[in-house]
């Protein structure tokens, strides 16, 4: 067995990196970059602690190998922030206190940010009544769409008022 | 997680041809292959990523239907405005699998093979036939809520997890698979899984090598379609019991019905007889409640899963009064 060399585009940074191909990406982040905002949790995907952007998707980091990623855009919580300013989902989480100890929060932001844009696109959710039609994004449809980030504090609500009010446009 | 040589397809040939080596194995969301391979229940040594291979579009086929590749993700699939229109049911049961996060890398192909998350076939101290064939089931007389009521065998009595596969089933959707010779079919997916028996670590029908590359939906059934699912949590969790209906009704007869329930066997279960009951019936909660009798004549609860079958029952009532108004 053998290492595979892999460019990992990260937060508009290009990285050549000599894997063993046995590293998920979220141990390429945290281990081989030194990114440690991306969090792991349950490392199994059920948790989403893990959660990541990549070309303008979320998912699992723990759950896909590095190796599988050459050429991908990939976003993590510390590539949100522009100029020094918070991105506007990290402010409102700030605002609205959508947190306590913190731990599960880079994933929550960066499955929100892409909560927007899936939203925008016009996807459906298993909330949604009439799958044909492009939803508005109530309180249903947040808690929905992020079913896949646990808080095991359970700030769900201040979660949920921090997407909405940047779904609506900031405070 | 064991060492493996890891491998990008150049093409479908090489791909199927590298893949028939022992122990190697396609990889394309890897949502549930690389989980088991970290617990070391899956072990391949030769990874064969078909990422790279052009099988992420979904394309309208002569007659009607669609023809979905099998990298198309699960998000991408139920987003398809032509599936939310035309295949509304398919749609919500892949709506109501996973999460965001997991349905964005989770693919077709992988969402059909995915295996069994019996909690004794997780669990390596425990004997588990699918898992180390001949070791016993520990499900049998354990911890079996999760598991399968029809269709199993007492070597074996895993559910296969699937949402997808459900509304699948019901819409007679068909594996395109080729094989390392090149050689391609088209598999009914009610014959893609193969029951358990006395082999139940033989899962499907598909031959070393041979890779699902697309799924092909016939055009459209008559009548309204509707999934439902019933589980623990309002999210993100596997279904007891979930059933995918398509009915249509005339003079307030049924006219035509297709039931498929997911949760309760090895496969999508499809029932003939839930839909021989119903055709030419009254649309009443007496017709359904006969149908959901007739699909569960044949069941049998192993203790602390005996509540399904009554579930099921009840499922398939809710969800065709929800589908025909009857209140």
């Amino acid at each position: 067995m053998h290492n595979e060399t892999v460019a990992l585009t990260v937060n508009g940074r290009r990285h050549a990196l000599d894997l063993d191909p046995r590293v998920t990406l979220l141990d390429a982040l945290r281990e081989h970059l030194g990114l440690t905002g991306t969090k792991k949790g349950c490392d199994q995907g059920q948790c989403g602690a893990c959660t990541v952007i990549v070309n303008g998707q979320r998912i699992n980091s723990c759950l896909t190998l590095a190796v599988m990623h050459a050429g991908d855009e990939i976003t993590t919580i510390e590539g949100l922030e522009e100029d020094g300013e918070l991105h506007p989902m990290q402010a409102a989480f700030v605002r609205h206190d959508g947190l306590q100890c913190g731990y599960c929060t880079p994933g929550q932001i960066c499955s929100a940010v892409a909560l927007l844009a899936e939203h925008e696109a016009g996807w459906p959710s298993y909330a949604t009544a009439e799958v044909a039609t492009a939803p508005a994004l109530t309180d249903a449809e947040i808690a929905e769409r992020m079913s896949g980030n646990i808080c095991r504090c359970s700030a769900y609500p201040n979660i949920v008022s921090a997407i909405r009010e940047v779904a609506e446009g900031g405070p | 997680m064991k060492p493996f040589r890891y491998e990008r397809a150049g093409s479908l040939a090489s791909a199927c041809a590298s893949a028939t080596e022992p122990a190697a194995k396609f990889i394309a969301g890897g949502t549930n292959l690389l989980d088991l391979m970290k617990l070391q229940i899956e072990q391949p040594t030769h990874l064969v990523d078909i990422g790279p291979l052009p099988l992420a579009e979904i394309e309208e086929t002569a007659e009607g239907g669609l023809r979905i590749g099998a990298r198309v993700t699960n998000s991408a699939l139920a987003a398809d405005m032509r599936v939310r229109r035309r295949y509304p049911v398919l749609s919500q049961a892949i709506l109501a699998g996973a999460s965001t996060q997991l349905r964005n890398k989770a693919t077709t192909g992988g969402n059909l093979l995915q295996r069994t998350r019996c909690a004794y076939f997780y669990d390596t101290t425990k004997p588990c036939n699918k898992r180390v064939p001949g070791s016993g089931c520990a499900a049998l007389g354990g911890l079996n809520r999760m598991n399968a009521v029809i269709g199993v065998s007492n070597d074996c009595i895993a559910a296969h997890g699937s949402d997808m596969a459900v509304a699948m089933a019901a819409l007679d959707a068909r594996v395109e698979t080729v094989a390392a010779d090149g050689a391609t079919r088209s598999i009914p997916i009610d014959a893609l899984y193969r029951a358990p028996g006395n082999t139940p670590h033989i899962e499907t029908v598909l031959a070393p090598g041979e890779l699902i590359r697309s799924v092909v939906l016939p055009p459209p059934p008559p009548g309204r379609q509707l999934y439902r699912k019933v589980r623990d949590r309002a999210s993100f969790a596997f279904a007891l019991v979930s059933v995918a209906v398509v009915v249509a009704v005339e003079d307030d007869r049924v006219r035509a019905a297709r039931v498929a329930f997911g949760g309760i066997s090895y496969k999508p279960w499809r029932s003939d007889e839930a839909e021989a009951a119903l055709i030419g019936a009254t649309v009443t909660r007496a017709s359904f409640d006969a149908a959901g009798r007739a699909a569960l004549r044949n069941a049998r609860g192993y203790g602390h899963n005996d509540f399904k079958i009554p579930l099921a029952r009840r499922t398939l009532r809710a969800a065709l009064a929800d589908a025909t108004g009857v209140v």
